[in-house]
């Protein structure tokens, strides 16, 4: 039982930055009907310039500012960074081709990720970077805590989660609650009408550009608190997000957050009572049967194709 | 009644080509496109059209004609090598073509399939399990194979659409590599060796004689010539597949499937068609390479050779047999030539030259920016060689003349500058994609610069990223500037 709590414990906290991502994902597809490739290196990227601020501000040991502080500064820095990245991209690379054959754009998002992974290998070399989150205020975010059961949960944990969700909580009242999530949902259900209604879609597709972006500039932050980040870790993860947003239902927000977890889990469970070799294998072959038997995922809603 | 008179054809110019009977399936606007490109320019529009009127094999006889007769000219094992690669991507590219130009299915899965043919090869043909089929039978085993493993992966492609299908064909690549990397332990059994993959696979042998794979400690060319033999049978294969019947049908899927299906055409049954054949190619690829590494290893496989691939296919024409040709031909050199300094640096700057040129044409404002930049790079050099000589000393033999003169390259680069430097020629290159007129030639020289500098300093002494890096590039260029390629045809779409 304790294994058991402490592989769910693994998983929810993968399962979360796996949820972020795949929420990327979703909001760029429903807004744009394409599938950015290019989103699992932007998270890569998050993850540097979270490494990056860190290191200025004096490394995870010694930091100039007290934690929560840093935590913050790190995770907005990524989150900043990120958008800023996510924009560009999309004015650059994926703007010319928005009236292209659906192939251009697909193509174009391959030709950013690849840019995107080879150019931070090298200015940065491809070995691993470390947060050594251990060592945050002397590693009480890992003394700390509280047992569940016979397990450790250390706080760091409890905040990596706890922060996923706030960040989930925040996107819903956006997507659900504001002019421009009404814009953005208008503009995901019906690209002309929505333009012709009068909603400015270059500044709808933006918005949905720094949102997605944004989330996974703080993905990135998390998973590198967790495990060292390098420059290939995007490609893998933003498979992994694809699948969670596949399993949730692409274009559903609920979707994606509870497709994350259950991915996340899964991944944790093969992990634990299988083995790590082929936990891989484990998540292709949940997606490829999803996309067998079931395209629209958990909580999608099916495409009607009129003629 | 008797006042009907027939109507008068029009006037016909008397030098003018008679019109072609009416050609089915093809609007008259959409045939006539390339006469209207042809009377914009005169002089090449009459090249154009002789060089049309040429066979295709009589093209394929000169094309491979030459492609023989290079090792009479070029006795380097290593430049032999190369071709023999070359002409391998040439026979992977086609078999894209027919899946992604013909078939108009995106497969991000399809150097598993080469990779499937690979192990095959290697699992039967080596002294893993002791078992030595003759080649004889199992090339032809191993391409059936990796059809049939195409024709799975295509199975769900009855349910799937677009972006579903490209997705799912990626994640059946990362499946392949994962059971690759991790096959040395499928339930105790080791069946693909793992990461170290199979080694001391043997050789291509016909009827009991062994082709060696070195001669005299070189490559040995008798692969290169059996890899022409297997381009020219794929090329004319594929050729006469989609003048048939059934390649007008792919042609029809892609461009618009609904409408092949409604015209009763067996959709479910061609899109597999396609994924078979195309895997086939790619699997029959993958076992002459095997037999001539004599190993495979699960990497050869990756993402990233997949990309290249494409990049191919692309650069050449989507849609185009030659455009796949050609775009095997100029990737694979690019390529190599990116790993030799010398040479990398000397396309470089053909590259920025030629690139300048073609933006301004011959006018007074190329002559502006060539002379900006060139005195923008001594002034900088003259300010950094009058603080320390260390910072312009790293040069040495390395860039010639002239070019020492210019360009900045310090003994001991610090991180941060190259990391700086990278990022401003990218927000450099976009603001110049942006701005127009007089301000785009101040922001130009400035980049050019901060480029030369970023290629002498980062990229010549990282071959490996920059070539990924400069692919990634052509790819995003290339479906902004060109969608259709060197050779493919322009789409012309009437709405």
């Amino acid at each position: 039982m304790q294994f058991f709590i402490q592989l769910t414990l693994d998983g929810l906290t993968v399962g979360s930055v796996y949820a972020l991502v795949a929420l990327g994902y979703t909001l760029i597809y429903g807004v744009l009907k394409l599938l950015n490739f290019a989103h699992g290196d932007v998270f890569m990227v998050g993850s540097f310039i979270g490494y990056g601020v860190l290191q200025a501000l004096g490394g995870a040991s010694d930091p100039m500012v007290p934690v929560w502080l840093l935590l913050l500064l790190v995770t907005g820095a990524a989150m900043v960074g990120c958008s800023v990245l996510g924009v560009v991209i999309e004015r650059f690379a994926y703007r010319p081709l928005r009236d292209a054959p659906r192939i251009a754009p697909l193509i174009s998002a391959l030709g950013v990720s690849f840019f995107l992974a080879n150019s931070m290998q090298l200015l940065f070399g491809a070995q691993q970077f470390n947060y050594a989150s251990y060592n945050l205020s002397g590693g009480a975010l890992y003394f700390r805590g509280f047992d569940l059961d016979g397990v450790h949960v250390p706080l760091l944990r409890i905040i990596t989660i706890g922060a996923a969700v706030v960040l989930m909580v925040i996107l819903w009242f956006l997507v659900n609650h504001t002019r421009t999530g009404k814009a953005m949902r208008a503009t995901s259900f019906d690209r002309e009408a929505a333009s012709m209604l009068g909603i400015d879609i270059d500044h709808v597709i933006v918005f949905t550009f720094v949102l997605g972006s944004a989330l996974a500039g703080a993905a990135g932050v998390m998973f590198a608190l967790r495990v060292p980040t390098f420059a290939a870790v995007g490609f893998t993860t933003g498979l992994k997000g694809f699948t969670a947003a596949v399993i949730g239902g692409i274009g559903s927000i609920p979707g994606a957050m509870v497709g994350g977890i259950l991915l996340g889990c899964a991944e944790s469970y093969t992990a634990g009572y299988w083995t790590t070799a082929w936990s891989d294998l484990v998540v292709f072959t949940i997606l490829i049967l999803f996309m067998i038997f079931r395209p629209r995922g958990l909580f999608g809603r099916v495409d009607i194709r009129k003629v | 009644m008797s006042e009907l008179t027939p109507p008068t054809p029009p006037p016909v110019d008397p030098g003018a080509e008679p019109p072609a009977g009416p050609a089915v399936g093809r609007d008259e606007w959409v045939a006539r496109e390339g006469e209207r490109r042809a009377a914009r320019h005169p002089w090449i529009g009459t090249v154009e059209g002789r060089l049309r009127r040429v066979p295709w094999w009589a093209w394929l006889t000169l094309f491979v004609a030459a492609g023989a007769l290079m090792p009479a000219f070029e006795s380097s094992g290593y430049v032999r090598l190369v071709a023999f690669e070359t002409v391998i991507y040439m026979v992977l590219a086609l078999g894209l073509n027919l899946i992604v130009g013909w078939a108009g299915l995106l497969d991000l899965g399809y150097i598993a399939y080469f990779g499937v043919g690979s192990y095959v090869y290697a699992i039967f043909d080596s002294p893993k399990f002791g078992f030595h089929v003759p080649t004889i039978v199992l090339i032809p085993a191993a391409t059936i194979i990796g059809a049939l493993v195409g024709l799975c992966v295509g199975l769900p492609s009855r349910r799937l659409s677009g972006d579903y299908l490209a997705i799912m064909t990626l994640f059946f690549l990362e499946l392949f590599e994962t059971v690759a990397t991790n096959g040395n332990q499928i339930f105790g059994h080791n069946i693909t060796g793992g990461s170290f993959g199979i080694s001391n696979v043997s050789p291509l042998s016909f009827f009991g004689h062994r082709l060696a794979v070195e001669h005299q400690g070189i490559f040995a060319v008798s692969y290169y010539y059996i890899a022409i033999v297997m381009f020219v049978i794929i090329f004319v294969t594929l050729r006469f597949a989609n003048l048939s019947r059934t390649g007008r049908a792919w042609r029809s899927l892609r461009e618009d499937t609904l409408a092949a299906e409604v015209m009763g055409m067996p959709v479910n049954w061609l899109k597999l068609l396609s994924f078979a054949t195309g895997a086939g190619v790619a699997a029959l690829a993958g076992t002459v390479t095997t037999a001539l590494n004599a190993s495979v290893y699960p990497l050869n496989f990756s993402p990233v050779v997949m990309i290249t691939i494409y990049a191919m296919v692309i650069l050449g024409g989507i849609g185009s047999q030659w455009g796949a040709v050609l775009g095997a031909i100029l990737i694979s050199v690019l390529l190599q030539v990116l790993q030799n300094p010398g040479q990398a640096r000397a396309l470089f700057y053909l590259g920025v030259i030629v690139g300048v040129i073609a933006m301004f044409r011959f006018s007074l404002r190329l002559a502006a920016v060539v002379a900006a930049t060139a005195v923008f790079g001594v002034v900088v050099h003259a300010v950094a060689a009058s603080y320390h000589h260390s910072w312009v000393d790293g040069a040495h033999g390395g860039v010639a003349g002239v070019l020492g003169d210019w360009v900045v390259v310090p003994v001991q680069l610090a991180p941060w500058v190259g990391q700086v430097a990278y990022l401003l020629l990218l927000i450099g290159m976009l603001c110049v994609t942006q701005l127009r007129g007089w301000l785009r030639i101040v922001a130009l020289p400035p980049t050019l610069y901060l480029a030369g500098f970023v290629w002498e300093n980062l990229m010549i002494p990282n071959p490996g990223p920059a070539r990924y890096i400069i692919l990634g590039l052509l790819l995003i260029v290339l479906m902004i500037v060109r969608p259709n390629g060197l050779l493919g045809e322009r789409r012309v779409e009437i709405t």
